[in-house]
């Protein structure tokens, strides 16, 4: 039944396609192994796995409609193996007229700084946990911003339990007021409560679990200051088993600041939460988790700064970062020339006083609400300077100071790693050959005696704009004792337009990767990728 | 199965008759905070340039970098309007406006905090270029940037 009217919606579309219009993208994902003894890659039977998506969508005016083909067979290794088989894992209708805005079928939403609600998708990650149901907007007078909605979200290929409402009010204060004011004060408030049975013999749970939130930006001139506070009900996790029961409620609270000027920035952003999870289902698992606490360090894109990447312990944690960015003009000493740009950022994240409530089994417990342990979860000093030589030539340097948890972040036992200290520096030359070719080189080195010891990393990458790349680079970790494992790789692609095809063959190492929050561990691996990807 | 195909086949039937021309009636903020619908972004019959953009993306920031140094002479000869789209989410949302003004950036600036704005003009990864003729329609557009993807971009606006 369900594809029955898929196919009629398409027909419809298809009918109306003259008048409409009709859009997508297109993602294929192919990747052959091999087993590699020394780097500890095993090949699945499949030999070659395949992650597609297909996304299609029409559009007439103010009605849309579009639906996504997933196709795994198998999935990626780096992907859950949940993951399988072809799908029309989203599809959805929506319509506005007259500042009411309706969509039924699928939806991604967030609320505030998603904090109390947020689905959302990252086809890197393997992570898509948009809702199935029903949202209703509206804006009233042209300054309330209602949103509202109900459904189910989803995990892999399949809808949780728990069914979840939720409703959020936004308001520019100024603007309702009428006041003429260069200065903005956007106030909102959410609400989301999640329904599930309880079907526990032995615990009383409760079937509706709340977690509200309040928030305030004031926004003027040059500076921007945020703050919000969510709350959750008790939401213990409903095992059968003695004592796996926690009746504790969560809070968290977050605030940034940032100030600007022309060559100048500067923003803070910290927070604190104690047992902030937010499922779609009644469990203790990552993966159904619905809400979004945002990692306070910096997101690296050099291979070693990002080796050892902050996560979140929405368990509980403090911790605050802060960046300065600053431009020499050019023709002053440190401007030279072409002028020169830097970015200090540093983060610092700690467990809570006394632990999280999670983790203590009465209910009376509560962590001391602005103080931390002294125990480190990351920490993150990193500099990065950006300066033009001349007209060819431009280099970007950083160096970076961290400290990393193994233990807690990967959640391994206590004392199994202990601390990760490292040093990292990374330079980064453009160097322009023609008007449209371009040399670009990454050296990178990450110094630790902890772990698998220091790494270094070497790439070489030649661009033919607006058509070619090329760039071969290797990961290698001389500081091993045991293995000096190389990790050698050779990418070539091309683009025209909106498509881009690239091949590479090579291995990856085992690591963490973590993309919004989510980190996941994904295994070594050895072959060839095939990448195509196209919008039309 | 039959219904994949049929699916497919559709899809195939469908792809031939349009594209994407308009822009998508998405709401996405403003640096002040307000809320913008993207479809009403216009230039006074001008041609715009519409870039994803992040400030952890490298590839990203370095595009739009490159096009402020020229960014002047292009304004001058166009009258071409640059509107960056950031995709960062909170974790790096409050760096976008210290980033945009500590480079000098003169650019339009949204911020499109979930991705819908994304999702719905069909980008997966960042950056991705799209230009639009006076008519808001877009005719061109471009996945990734490599040194010296501005010049064909310019040589597009140029022939408008």
């Amino acid at each position: 039944m369900k594809k029955l009217f898929l196919i009629a919606l398409l027909f419809t579309s298809y009918s109306y396609a003259q008048e409409g219009e009709i859009h997508g993208d297109f993602q294929l994902n192919l990747q052959s192994y091999k087993d590699d003894a020394r780097i500890g890659a095993i090949a699945p039977d499949e030999i070659i796995l395949n992650n597609s998506f297909f996304n299609l969508i029409y559009s007439k005016g103010n009605f849309s409609t579009g639906v996504r083909y997933e196709s795994y067979l198998n999935a990626l290794l780096d992907y859950d193996s949940e993951f399988q088989g072809n799908s029309i894992a989203y599809r959805y209708a929506s319509y506005s007229l007259d500042n009411l805005d309706v969509t039924v079928g699928n939806y991604y939403e967030q609320f505030g700084s998603g904090l109390v609600f947020r689905t959302y998708e990252n086809k890197g990650l393997g992570v898509d946990n948009a809702m199935d149901g029903v949202r209703v907007k509206y804006n009233i007078l042209n300054s309330i911003d209602i949103k509202s909605f109900i459904g189910k979200s989803r995990t892999y290929l399949e809808y949780s339990d728990g069914i979840i409402r939720g409703i959020d009010f936004e308001t520019n204060l100024f603007e309702l007021l009428a006041l003429e004011n260069s200065t903005n004060l956007i106030l909102g408030s959410s609400f989301v409560s999640r329904f599930q049975k309880d079907n526990n013999p032995k615990f009383n749970l409760p079937q509706n679990v709340g977690i509200y939130g309040l928030r305030s930006n004031l926004i003027s001139g040059n500076f921007n200051y945020y703050l919000e506070y969510v709350h959750k009900y008790n939401d213990p996790a409903g095992s059968i088993a003695d004592n796996s029961n926690n009746y504790a409620s969560g809070n968290a609270i977050k605030t940034s600041l940032t100030y600007f000027q022309k060559g100048l920035g500067f923003s803070f952003d910290a927070h604190r939460v104690d047992n902030m999870e937010f499922r779609s289902e009644r469990q203790q698992s990552k993966e159904y988790i619905i809400n979004y606490i945002p990692t306070l360090s910096k997101q690296h894109s050099y291979t070693l700064l990002a080796f050892y990447p902050c996560a979140t312990q929405s368990n509980g944690e403090i911790g605050f970062q802060s960046d300065l960015y600053y431009k020499f003009d050019r023709g002053t000493k440190f401007g030279g020339k072409y002028g020169t740009k830097i970015n200090i950022n540093y983060s610092r994240v700690l467990a809570l006083d006394g632990g999280s409530s999670i983790k203590n089994d009465s209910i009376d417990f509560t962590p001391t609400f602005f103080g931390s342990s002294n125990e480190l979860f990351y920490s993150d000093l990193n500099l990065e300077l950006i300066k033009k030589i001349n007209s060819k030539l431009r280099v970007n340097s950083t160096l970076a100071f961290q400290k990393y948890n193994k233990d807690v972040l990967e959640g391994k036992l206590p004392g199994e790693y202990g601390i990760i200290e490292s040093t990292i520096g990374v330079i980064d030359a453009t160097y322009k050959l023609k008007r449209k070719h371009t040399l670009r080189t990454e050296l990178q080195a990450l110094l630790t005696d902890d772990d698998d010891g220091s790494w270094s990393m070497a790439l070489v990458e030649y661009t033919m704009s607006p058509n070619w790349f090329f760039a071969i680079q290797d990961l290698y970790n001389f500081g091993n004792d045991d293995q000096k494992n190389h990790y050698f790789n050779l990418n070539f692609g091309y683009i025209k337009g909106s498509n881009r095809i690239e091949i590479g063959y090579g291995k990856k190492r085992a690591g963490i990767f973590c993309v919004g929050g989510v980190c996941k561990e994904v295994p070594s691996s050895n072959g060839f990728s095939l990448n195509i990807s196209s919008s039309f | 199965m039959r219904v994949v195909f049929s699916l497919m086949f559709l899809i195939a039937g469908v792809t031939c008759l349009a594209q994407i021309k308009s822009l998508p009636s998405v709401n996405v903020k403003t640096l002040e905070g307000n809320q913008f619908n993207f479809k009403n972004i216009e230039n006074n019959g001008n041609p715009i340039v519409i870039s994803f953009w992040a400030t952890w993306c490298k590839p990203c920031t370095k595009e739009l970098n490159n096009i402020a140094e020229i960014y002047e002479d292009w304004q001058d000869e166009t009258n071409v309007k640059l509107v960056a789209v950031s995709i960062d989410d909170r974790r790096s949302q409050s760096k976008v406006a210290p980033y945009v003004n500590s480079s000098g950036w003169e650019y339009e600036i949204y911020i499109d905090s979930n991705s819908d704005l994304k999702r719905a003009m069909g980008v997966s990864t960042v950056p991705h270029t799209f230009l639009l003729d006076k008519n808001i329609q877009i005719i061109w557009q471009h996945r990734g940037y490599v040194e010296g993807d501005e010049y064909e971009l310019f040589d597009e606006i140029l022939k408008l």
